[in-house]
This record gives C-alpha cells, sequence and structure tokens, in this order.
C-alpha cells in the first residue's frame, strides 16, 4: 500500500546552507511518529520543507504525498492537499480577526476541493464547537490572529485551526513547548480526539511527557540534519533518561 | 514572496478603463474669460455666480502652479484642457428611463445600478458624468425631512441663497491654485443641505467619472449640516483608461454647524495609469471642513486610483468642543504617486483631533504622508493624536512622513506615532500553510493593516473597499 507521506534522501539548504543532509521518512495512513532532537538539528527545517516554505531549497531527494511528488506544489497547494503544520512559532497577523481568517483559510480549501463554502452561520457553530474542545475563550476568536495571545494560546490557537481545517496529514512542530500541564492535557484530548485510521501527526518535541498524552507508533530521533535512530514508544523514555550524547557517539 | 507573484500582480490591469459612447455637448478646449463665461451661460447662472467665477479666474492668473509637492508631473497645458463636457441627452431628466441608456450601462458597469441602489441599500446617490450630474436618486423621499440633496446646478437654481451664503466660504478661491482654478470653471458637483435637528435617515453618495477625452474634471461639493444635523456620505470616483493625463481638480467644502456632524468617505478609483506610468489622472483635490461649536467633521478616504494624488482633507476646529477625524488609506503600486495627509487647524477650545494614515506602495510606487497640526493660541485643552504608519511591499517602492506640528497654546496636548514596516514573508506563508493563496494572503495582510481605517467607513462601501484594496494588490506584491 502507499504511504501517506514519503520522504527520500531528503537534502534541504537555507541560503546555501545545507541543514538536513539526507533523510528518509514514511508515515502511513492514521500512524503518529514523534521526531526528537536537539536544538538546531533540522526539526523545524524538516517541517517547513514539508509544508513548501519558499526559503528552503530541495537539493536532493524527494517528499511524495500519497505516491505523488509534492516538491513542485505551492504551499497552498500542499494545504490544500491536506498538509497541516502546527508552527513553532506562530505568526501574528494584526488587524485580521481569528475568526475571519479561518473561515477564509477554510473556504479556501473547500473550495479548491470542489465543495460549497460554508456560510457564516454554520461556520460560527462550527468554531464554538471546536473552540470548546480546545478549551478557547470566545474573546480570542474575535481578536486578530495571534496578536497578543500568550504563548500558550497562540500553540492552542494552532491546534483549533488544525481541528476546524481537518487535514490528513498533521505536523506539529513543538506544539506542547509553553503550555501549562492542563493546556498539554486538553491539546492531547483535542489532537486525539482527531486521530482516526485516515490521518496521521508528525510530532515535534523535546519531552516524552507529551508522548504520555499522545501515544506514538514510532519515535525518530534527529540529530546534525539525519535521522540517527528509529523506535517505538520505548525510545522516548531512552532519551529522557540518558539524554543524546549517546547517540552522537553512534553518528 | 516570489518574483512571478511580483510580476503578475504588477500587471493587473485597470478594470474600468472602458470609455462610454455617450454623445457630448463640449466647449472647445482651453481657458479665457469667454470660456468661464460661456460655461456659466450653459448653466443658466445668476449674475453673481458669474461675476465670482471671474474673480476667481482672474485671481488664477496672478498665482503660480505649486512646486513643493513631492511627486512631480510634466506641466500642464490649461489651453488644452476641454473645461466643459455634458451627455447630450441629459437635460431635466425626471425617470430613469429618460437618462441616455448608454449611460446607465456605463454605471451598471460600474456596479452602480441608480435603479437597484436605490431599493436595495437605500442608498441616495447622485451621479456626476464627466462634468455634469445626470442623476440624483431619492430626492423625493429626502424632501420630506427637509434635507436637499441635488446637483451644484440645481442647488444654484432653487436654493441660490444657501448656496451664495456658504460657496467658498471654507475654501475660499484665493486658497490655492487648483481651487482657484475650480472656482473659475467648475461645472457641477453635489450639493446636500441638512436642516437642524435632522439625522439623514441615508448614506448620500456621489459617484464621480470622467469619460470624454481631454477633459477636466472640475466638480465642487458643498455640504451643509445645520445645528445639530447628521449626514454620511460617500464619493467614489473611476476613469477611462486614456495615455494622456487628465486633471481632476475639485474643491469639497463642508460646513458643520453648532452640535452638527458630518462623515465624508472617499472611495477613489482613478485610473492610475499603466505600469510605466503613461496616462492617469491627476488628483489634485482641495477638500475642507469648517467644525462650529461641538460639531465633528470627520474625513475617511481610500485611495488606490490616481497616476498622483495629491491632497489633504482638513478640518478647520473654529468652534469649542469641535472635533475633527483623518482616517486614510493610500495604496500605490506601479508608478502611482500619493502626496496626501491632513490638516487639522484648532481654533477653539477643548477642540480634539485624530488622524490615523495608512499607506501601503507597491513595486515603484511612493507616497508622501504630511500632515500639519496647528494649534492657536486660544485653543486652550486642545489635543491631537496622530498615528501614521506605512507598509511596503518590496524593495523598490517608497514611504516618507512629513508632520508639521505647531502649537501657540502651552496647553496642548499633541501625540504622534509613526511606523514603517514590510510584509513579512513568514505571515505570507503562514497564510498560504492555511491553504490561502498568495495574493488573498497579501490582500488580508494589507486588510488587516488598514483595518482602523476601513471600519470607519459605512458598511457597505467598507466591503466595496476592501474588494478593490485586493483588487489593487494583484501583481502588485514584491
Ligand atoms: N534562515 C536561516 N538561515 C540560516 N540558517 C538557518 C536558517 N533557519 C534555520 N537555520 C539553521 O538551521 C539549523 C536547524 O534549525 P531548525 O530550526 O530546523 O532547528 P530545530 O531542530 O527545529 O531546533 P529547535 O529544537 O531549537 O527548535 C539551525 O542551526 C539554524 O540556525
Ligand atoms: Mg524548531
Amino acid at each position: 500500500m502507499t504511504k501517506l507521506l514519503e520522504i527520500k534522501d531528503l537534502h534541504v539548504s537555507i541560503g546555501g546552507t545545507e541543514i538536513i543532509h539526507g533523510i528518509d521518512l514514511s508515515i502511513g495512513a492514521g500512524e503518529v511518529h514523534a521526531i526528537m532532537g536537539t536544538n538546531g538539528s533540522g526539526k523545524s527545517t524538516l517541517t517547513k520543507a514539508i509544508a513548501g516554505h519558499p526559503d528552503y531549497e530541495i537539493t536532493r531527494g524527494d517528499i511524495l504525498l500519497k505516491g505523488k511528488s509534492i516538491l513542485a506544489d505551492e504551499p497552498e497547494d500542499r494545504a490544500r492537499a491536506g498538509i497541516f503544520l502546527a508552527f513553532q512559532y506562530p505568526v501574528e497577523i494584526p488587524g485580521v480577526s481569528n475568526m475571519y481568517f479561518l473561515r477564509a483559510a477554510l473556504n479556501a480549501q473547500r473550495k479548491a476541493r470542489g465543495e460549497a463554502e460554508v456560510s457564516g452561520a454554520d461556520f460560527l457553530a462550527l468554531i464554538k464547537e471546536k473552540a470548546k474542545l480546545m478549551d478557547i475563550d470566545a474573546g480570542l476568536l474575535n481578536r486578530s490572529v495571534n496578536e497578543g495571545f500568550s504563548g500558550g494560546e497562540k500553540k492552542r490557537n494552532e491546534i483549533l485551526q488544525l481541528a476546524v481545517l481537518e487535514p490528513t496529514l498533521a505536523v506539529l512542530d513543538e506544539t506542547d513547548s509553553g503550555l501549562d500541564i492542563d493546556a498539554l492535557k486538553t491539546v492531547a484530548n483535542g489532537v486525539n480526539s482527531l486521530r482516526d485510521s485516515k490521518r496521521s501527526f508528525l510530532l515535534v518535541t523535546h519531552y516524552q511527557r507529551l508522548l504520555n498524552h499522545i501515544k506514538p507508533d514510532f519515535v525518530h530521533v534527529l540529530l546534525d540534519g539525519r535521522l540517527v535512530k528509529s523506535g517505538g514508544p520505548e525510545l522516548a523514555l531512552e532519551l529522557e533518561e540518558k539524554g543524546y550524547a549517546w547517540l552522537e557517539q553512534t553518528v | 514572496m516570489s518574483k512571478e507573484t511580483i510580476q503578475s500582480l504588477a500587471e493587473a490591469e485597470y478594470k474600468h478603463g472602458w470609455v462610454s459612447n455617450v454623445d457630448a455637448d463640449q466647449l472647445p478646449p482651453g481657458l479665457s474669460e469667454d470660456i468661464v463665461r460661456a460655461i456659466s451661460a450653459k448653466k443658466n447662472e445668476p449674475e453673481w455666480l458669474t461675476e465670482w467665477r471671474l474673480k476667481a479666474y482672474r485671481h488664477w492668473l496672478t498665482m503660480t502652479e505649486p512646486e513643493w509637492q513631492k511627486p512631480k508631473y510634466p506641466k500642464i497645458d490649461y489651453q488644452g484642457i476641454i473645461y466643459y463636457s455634458a451627455p447630450k441627452k441629459k437635460p431635466t431628466v425626471t425617470s430613469l428611463n429618460e437618462v441616455d441608456p448608454e449611460l446607465l450601462e456605463t454605471f451598471e458597469k460600474l456596479g452602480i445600478s441608480l435603479d437597484e441602489q436605490k431599493r436595495l441599500t437605500g442608498v441616495a446617490v447622485d451621479a456626476v458624468f464627466d462634468s455634469v450630474s445626470v442623476k440624483t436618486t431619492f430626492r423625493e423621499e429626502l424632501s420630506k425631512q427637509g434635507i436637499i440633496f441635488c446637483s451644484f446646478s440645481e442647488a444654484v437654481t432653487d436654493h441660490p441663497e444657501i448656496v451664495r451664503k456658504h460657496l467658498g466660504s471654507v475654501v475660499p478661491f484665493t486658497d490655492n491654485y487648483f481651487a482657484a482654478l475650480n472656482s473659475a470653471v467648475f461645472s457641477d458637483g453635489s450639493f446636500c443641505y441638512i436642516p437642524p435637528g435632522v439625522r439623514c435617515p441615508m448614506e448620500l453618495s456621489t459617484y464621480f467619472r470622467i469619460n470624454s477625452a481631454g477633459t477636466g474634471q472640475f466638480e465642487r461639493t458643498l455640504l451643509i449640516a445645520d445645528e445639530g444635523a447628521y449626514v454620511s456620505y460617500l464619493e467614489g470616483c473611476t476613469a477611462p483608461q486614456r495615455d494622456e493625463n487628465q486633471l481632476h481638480a475639485a474643491v469639497v467644502e463642508l460646513v458643520a454647524l453648532k452640535g452638527a456632524h458630518i462623515k465624508y468617505s472617499t472611495v477613489q478609483n482613478w485610473y492610475p495609469g499603466d505600469k510605466d506610468g503613461k496616462g492617469g489622472v491627476f488628483n489634485f483635490v482641495t477638500k475642507r471642513g469648517l467644525a462650529h461649536e461641538n460639531a465633528k467633521v470627520s474625513w475617511t478616504q481610500v485611495e488606490t486610483g490616481s497616476a498622483i494624488t495629491w491632497k489633504y482633507p482638513s478640518c478647520i476646529l473654529r468652534g469649542d468642543n469641535s472635533v475633527g477625524e483623518f482616517y486614510s488609506v493610500a495604496m500605490t503600486r506601479d508608478r502611482q504617486m500619493a502626496d496626501t495627509g491632513t490638516k487639522m487647524i484648532h481654533i477653539g477650545r477643548n477642540t480634539r483631533s485624530t488622524i490615523i494614515s495608512k499607506g501601503i506602495s507597491a513595486g515603484h510606487g511612493d507616497q508622501t504622508y504630511r500632515g500639519q497640526v496647528k494649534i492657536l493660541k486660544g485653543a486652550t485643552g486642545a489635543r491631537n493624536f496622530s498615528a501614521c504608519d506605512s507598509l511596503l511591499l518590496g524593495d523598490k517602492c517608497g514611504a516618507h512622513t512629513f508632520p508639521y506640528i505647531e502649537s501657540q497654546n502651552s496647553t496642548a496636548v499633541i501625540e504622534h506615532e509613526a511606523s514603517t514596516s514590510k510584509i513579512s514573508d513568514e505571515q505570507v506563508f503562514f497564510l498560504r500553510q492555511r491553504g490561502l493563496s498568495e495574493e488573498d494572503a497579501v490582500s488580508m495582510i494589507v486588510n488587516g493593516f488598514c483595518k482602523d481605517v476601513l471600519s470607519e467607513l459605512p458598511m457597505e462601501f467598507a466591503v466595496e473597499a476592501q474588494k478593490l484594496l485586493g483588487l489593487k494588490l494583484e501583481g502588485a506584491v514584491g
């Protein structure tokens, strides 16, 4: 069976400097993969390459979604094809209401899929339900996108977008960083409620704690632009205990 | 942002560039006392107005064209301009059926079906085509409340005493070169009077269009809100695509008597010229409002068109506790230039003014914000707040801010903020990652940037203005 996402011998450069030096990774439908690794090892770079950030140049290798290369696709095409990236550092869009933005995004995606646009009333009902799920205060919905949001609110807002857009591949870049214990549980519950046999997740995290709540099928270790080890959930526990030094020596 | 997007945006076309085939009654090009008299005669004007025009003309002859503005332009040949052009079938239109069908079609194309507009939105419309007002809707309903809303020419005939009292009282013909020229040759415009204590029940609006080749547009708008009255007024403008520059030198005078509130909004989309700067409208307009005691004058403008926009809608805060507001979005792209801003003249005590200016430049667009806040001796307790933000799209455009602050009263409080930012690639990427196209992403960011101003527009026009900004951005992103 074709995998949902296949990354083959991927090399990524930023401004002429190679950051990712050849990564192979396959994610099947419905699977949850976690990526852990030291600061600066290239985790965010990998996520942005998947999402198609124009500054990240793919110098070698390929990324396939459902068997088809997406390298030539614009970021919006990838989004409409079902790839979602929850950013490590969500940006602010002053003057644009969160609600307005989300509806525009949802409708842009629906339109691309040939579906009818969601009416204002239907959207309101939808967002209310999702906001409740993510324990997001209604006030945040009417405020400008991420403007003046606390760190944790920004992260929760990312997951709200995930819940509304319902992608097939959700890439979460350190969504757990900066969340308090309750918020972590809320976000984890939100993610878990979205898990099904078709939707896959790629979680970037520094903490095993998140993986207690969202049980991964696979854990990978990224060091210096390479995946140096893969395993089951127990690998995360091992990392928590031993750190990364022992793996660096195996490189 | 990608080079291609920038390119494609830069090549987006002007959507109102067509020319209507309407028969026009024109005077020969050129300017002289005879032409001024001929215009006045065409309009069957009373003696005093003919004389007023001639005085203005003679004064204009003594003036020299100003040159202090930032955008420079080729010398205007004032003898090459046609100062009067009117659709031929005009005479006394009483119903829409009598309006030249070609003309109606023109307004349909502009998205202003006079009839529809009338029924659906409850907005009263006055349409000015080239120099002449062709149709005013809703007049009967308004007149029941004593509101006068008609073309300037009709006002001269039907309400000469009001016109005579206020014409030139806010913008005298000696004010500046273009105001003098307008005073001599203006051919029509809109007139509005709201009686004491009346709140005008609908938005009043005028659509201006320059159609004929070689014509200038010199309309005059006079709005008077009597004591305690309220009116919200909107003007929209477009022009066909022509290779030569066209001059638009209008004058707008607002008089807000004691406790009155005038809200004046402009959505300006004159033809901006092509991407190399050929053609386009020179939009040199004098707009000023006079606020008496406890009165309020609010200007909101969305300036997206014209090759050169050069104007400073201003407020004279003469009465105590009067309020002036200026909310502006100006967008320049390709070779467009804008030198705009406002003047707030505080004369009365406890006068307050607010200035919010948002400038967006793309391509080779260049913008200057010029704002004058003047607090006179007697303006005890005056306050001003100004915020001027510029957003640059690409690295070939420019933005300049010149605040002029002059205070002769030590109790005045003046605050000024200014910022210049670039649209960030990370913002655009974020929105694209959520499924929006690059153009929609930029448009959303720009609209967000302008929100404080757009939210001042009447609802239905805010939507229009948002769409217009979106259209304007097509291919303008760099
Ligand atoms: N625009 C850029 N120009 C040059 N180098 C960059 C750029 N962006 C990232 N890098 C470098 O690429 C490397 C990988 O960065 P990346 O953000 O992918 O790390 P990360 O694994 O996500 O780290 P963290 O755990 O701290 O989030 C870092 O050394 C970083 O400095
Ligand atoms: Mg990172």
